[in-house]
């Protein structure tokens, strides 16, 4: 029996009776899927197959396709269905398939949206994509090869992103003379596999893709399955959206709608549950409660629709019966179960950008409607995802998956996204290029989740110290004038900005010609400027900085009282130790040489002593040691304290 | 529990996205064709900002070669809207003469692909609503939803942002703009049926009539205006037609028909066995042809 004679043709309804046609179409529901395998696992001739036995290939583009087959194809002079899915001309060359595509079509019951995705190792990020928006997942395996490497991180991958409906679609049975015990052992081999994973075994069909065994109809070649076709599945299989409706309402705002003062409207995408007027519902992460007053929607005509009740996936605009602050990445939700809103998380990570990863670095995270700035740290693990073990991880590189901690500069209103796929899904962005670089699911909060009740905390210095995700220091350059004080704290400064850390640097010639312009040089002038500087970076680190300063400060006990003014821990004494005879032949300032012929009174080093630490917490030789050299020492301090 | 149609679903879907393009960019606009994929999206923006007018205008990029009946639809639909009509019309093209019958590729090179990256660098969009779907074209099947552009209106088909979930990245530098296609998962049969469910006002051409039309290189043309050139010996036959795309007149291909209600015209779409895309000779070039096109520009 081949496939094409099974149904799935035009339907005869069409001829006789359009409107009925039209009403039976138009209750129809939609599925979106993927099609997952290796290179050589049939995948794009599976999916022309679907498309040619639904008959969406018309006239012109099937007399395209035998020409085109003729020409490039790999069935000989028999249909290569494959040559109908794959789209850029790229890869019409290269013979394989390397991005997401969305193909179409029905059946008599529903609507299809398949992604194609590819099989090539690099291309993980693409897989991700398609498996985001399906409910349902085809992964392919070739009847010869059995469960490969690639099967393996394809089920993962579809597992990690929460799909519930996995096929196992064993294909090109037919070159295995439709062998049961051939099928039994792979599907055996998939389910112990399976189970490692937590994951239920999943449907498994017998096919040929190519000879159009158990597509639409069962094949006589398999009368050892008892299973559906694999259409038949695919047309019965619970939506996604059943599970939606049953949870509790919850709408991330897009957009406020006010046309003139007397409409204020909420626009968004209900992400679960469903909302009716009079619902008592609360914002988040505000807390503030209120009535909803109408559903608005437009009716067919431009007038205003009657709506009352708003399900799931539905776009609509609310309005509430009081005048209470909503805007654009606020939730409306049920008043009595409200999602929680939190600033730490733990969530899994697939990277995809070519620039790996970069701790401590601020990205942009998007979650719902909400846009913040996240900093991510050293994953606690990496996935190798051909075998599931975790690895010791610094970074995540292109293609690569893992877990990580997360910190964001406020509060997200958030959900786990084994529980909402619309509240626990993000994606990161880099705020220079502005691509999406990676895609994340929430696990949890780290902390104390700041439910709707949460309290103001006083803000101290810890807090500070902690949304910026760094330990608080007063890195104080001491040497001669010219010794490289600034140089290398400039370096210093520039390697933490690189990597994430707030900072700022005080430099002596600013602060003279600001802050403390009404100080000159003499002993009790010298004790004020170190006062005044000291405690403007006892303040700075109270804030949570990393501060640098780079003066002369000749004498040891300005130092020690600068010391005193912070706590134990925070104040780095850096000695930046140049010899007084090689300071003065750089001379960069050329202030030595005025010095020398008496234009300079109390000049450190000529006139003026300059006493140098006794227990400094960092010496640099700059004789030795290059200015990069110097502030690489000094970032390795930091790291290590 | 209630589950949606699939209608209803990819309706909800396109609000969604559209929402987002007013809520991320600064100043986006809605390409307009005056076709039945216009028709659909324009009516799908009222829905999504109802009970405000759509908070953007609509650009038509025009040839001065459309139908007669287009041009009659165009400034109504705007109107309806509540929201402004922006008509560019490339002025080389205009000075040169560009036209169908003497230029050929040179006329939707000039006119439309120029033509839009004028006015797109003229009013400083950096949003553009364009009605393309996935089902139409294979490069446009792997086309995402928000499709970038650099500042020369270059697509990067190998260097296409991750889309995921319903997060879509807006974020662009100066000078960048987004293509942005609400209506990517539809069919044509999608929007047949939702212009149909929804009472949708489309261009009469989409309905057969008896029109003036002559044969050409395997395709039926409608001798739409007086500036039609005549080949020695032509004469206009009265052919019972209908169009299944609307685009500039001499370019586009009329199907004979019957049919002359939409539910006759979903009929024959559906029992046809000829895709859409076959009545517009821009297409019937080599396969890629529609990937290089948009890599240039073109919408």
């Amino acid at each position: 029996m081949s496939a094409s004679d099974t149904g799935y043709r035009a339907d005869a309804l069409i001829g006789q009776d359009i409107a009925a046609y039209l009403k039976a179409h138009e209750e129809k529901t939609m599925l979106r899927f993927i099609t997952c395998g290796s290179v050589d696992d049939g995948k794009s001739t599976l999916i022309g197959r679907l498309l040619y036995d639904s008959k969406m290939i018309f006239d012109d583009q099937l007399s395209a396709l035998e020409a085109a087959s003729k020409k490039s194809g790999t069935q000989g002079d028999a249909i290569d269905f494959a040559l109908l899915v794959d789209g850029l001309a790229a890869e019409r060359e290269q013979g394989i398939t390397i991005d997401v595509a969305y193909r179409f079509f029905a059946t008599e019951k529903r609507k299809f949206i398949v992604a194609d995705t590819p099989g090539h190792e690099q291309y993980t990020r693409n897989m991700v994509t398609g498996a985001s928006t399906a409910d349902l997942a085809v992964l392919l395996v070739d009847a010869r090869q059995g469960v490969l490497t690639q099967t393996r991180r394809h089920a993962y991958l579809v597992h990690l992103l929460g799909i519930k409906h996995i096929v196992l679609a064993v294909n090109k049975m037919d070159l295995v003379d439709f062998s049961e015990t051939r099928f039994q052992d792979i599907v055996g081999d998939f389910n112990r596999f399976a189970a490692d994973l937590n994951m239920a075994p999943p449907l498994a069909i017998p096919l040929s893709g190519l000879a159009g065994d158990n597509i639409t109809g069962r094949s006589d070649n398999t009368a050892w399955y008892k299973g559906p076709s694999l259409l038949a599945h695919l047309e019965n299989v619970e939506l996604a959206d059943n599970a939606a409706q049953k949870q509790s309402f919850a709408m991330p705002v897009q957009w406020v709608n006010r046309p003139n003062l007397d409409f204020r409207g909420f626009s968004g995408r209900v992400a679960g549950g469903t909302v009716k007027p009079g619902d008592k519902i609360r914002i988040v992460p505000s807390g503030k409660t209120s009535t909803v007053k109408e559903i608005v929607t437009m009716a067919a005509d431009g007038s205003r629709a009657d709506v009352s009740e708003a399900l799931a996936g539905q776009s609509v605009t609310l309005t509430l019966n009081d005048e209470i602050d909503c805007s654009r990445g606020d939730v409306i939700a049920a008043a009595d179960n409200p999602p929680l809103a939190a600033d730490r998380f733990e969530a899994s990570l697939v990277w995809m950008d070519e620039a790996e990863m970069l701790p401590g670095r601020a990205y942009e995270l998007r979650l719902g409607t909400q846009a913040v700035s996240a900093r991510v740290q050293a994953p606690k693990y990496a996935v190798n995802v051909n075998n599931m073990e975790h690895l010791a991880a610094k970074t995540l590189g292109l293609n690569e998956i893992g877990v990580v901690e997360l910190a964001t500069d406020r509060p997200v209103v958030f959900a786990p996204y084994a529980d909402s796929q619309k509240l626990g899904s993000f994606v990161l962005i880099d705020k220079i290029s502005n691509a999406t670089v990676a895609a994340g699911m929430l696990h949890f909060s780290l902390r104390r989740a700041h439910n709707i009740h949460w309290q103001a905390v006083d803000i101290d210095r810890a807090a500070h110290a902690e949304l910026k995700d760094q330990k608080p220091k007063i890195l104080w350059f001491t040497g001669l004038s010219g010794s490289g004080k600034s140089t290398i704290a400039n370096a210093v400064e520039k390697k933490l900005h690189a990597n994430g850390k707030h900072t700022f640097l005080l430099d002596g010639d600013n602060v003279r010609h600001g802050l403390n312009k009404d100080l000159g040089f003499t002993d009790a002038d010298r004790i004020e400027n170190i006062r005044r500087i000291g405690e403007v970076a006892k303040l700075m680190t109270d804030a949570g900085l990393i501060l640098l300063t780079a003066f002369i400060s000749p004498f040891r006990a300005e130092r020690d009282m600068a010391r005193a003014m912070v706590a134990d821990g925070d104040f780095v004494e850096i000695h930046v130790d140049t010899p007084l005879d090689v300071a003065e032949q750089r001379d960069v300032k050329g202030l030595y040489k005025k010095a020398r012929a008496g234009e300079l009174k109390n000049f450190t080093g000529i006139d003026s002593p300059y006493e140098p630490p006794e227990a400094p917490e960092i010496t640099v030789n700059t004789t030795e040691l290059s200015a990069e050299e110097a502030a690489d020492l000094i970032i390795d301090y930091l790291d290590k304290n | 529990m209630a589950v949606l149609t699939h209608l209803q679903q990819l309706e909800a879907e396109s609000i969604e996205i559209m929402r987002e393009v007013v809520a991320q960019v600064d100043n986006p606009v809605m390409l307009y064709s005056i076709g039945k994929d216009s028709a659909a999206m324009l009516h799908v923006a009222k829905k999504a900002f109802f009970p405000a007018p759509p908070p953007f205008p609509l650009l038509h990029v025009d040839t001065t070669w459309k139908f007669r009946d287009m041009y009659k639809l165009r400034q109504k639909a705007a109107d309806e809207a509540g929201i402004e009509l922006i008509v560019h019309q490339n002025p080389q093209a205009q000075a040169q003469g560009i036209n169908p019958f003497d230029h050929g590729a040179l006329h939707t090179d000039m006119w439309k692909t120029e033509g839009l990256k004028q006015a797109l660098d003229k009013h400083q969009f950096d949003a553009a609503f364009g009605g393309a779907r996935r089902d139409e074209e294979k490069s446009r099947a792997k086309e995402r939803i928000f499709s970038f552009r650099s500042e020369n209106h270059q697509w990067d088909p190998k260097n296409q942002r991750p889309e995921l979930w319903s997060l879509y990245n807006a974020r662009k530098k100066p000078g960048e703009s987004m293509r942005v296609f609400p209506m990517s998962n539809w069919t044509e049969l999608d929007i047949w049926q939702y212009i149909r469910l929804e009472n949708i006002e489309i261009v009469p051409l989409y309905f057969a009539a008896p029109r003036p039309t002559v044969e050409r290189d395997g395709l039926i043309l409608m001798v739409d205006d007086e500036r039609f050139p005549l080949h020695e010996g032509e004469e206009p036959l009265m052919r019972s037609v209908r169009f299944r795309t609307l685009g500039c007149y001499p370019l586009t291909g009329a199907v004979e028909s019957q049919a002359t209600t939409l539910d006759e015209v979903i009929q024959e779409m559906l029992l046809t066995t000829t895709s859409e895309r076959q009545g517009r000779a821009i297409d019937q070039e080599a396969g890629a042809s529609m990937e290089v096109k948009k890599q240039q520009g073109y919408f």
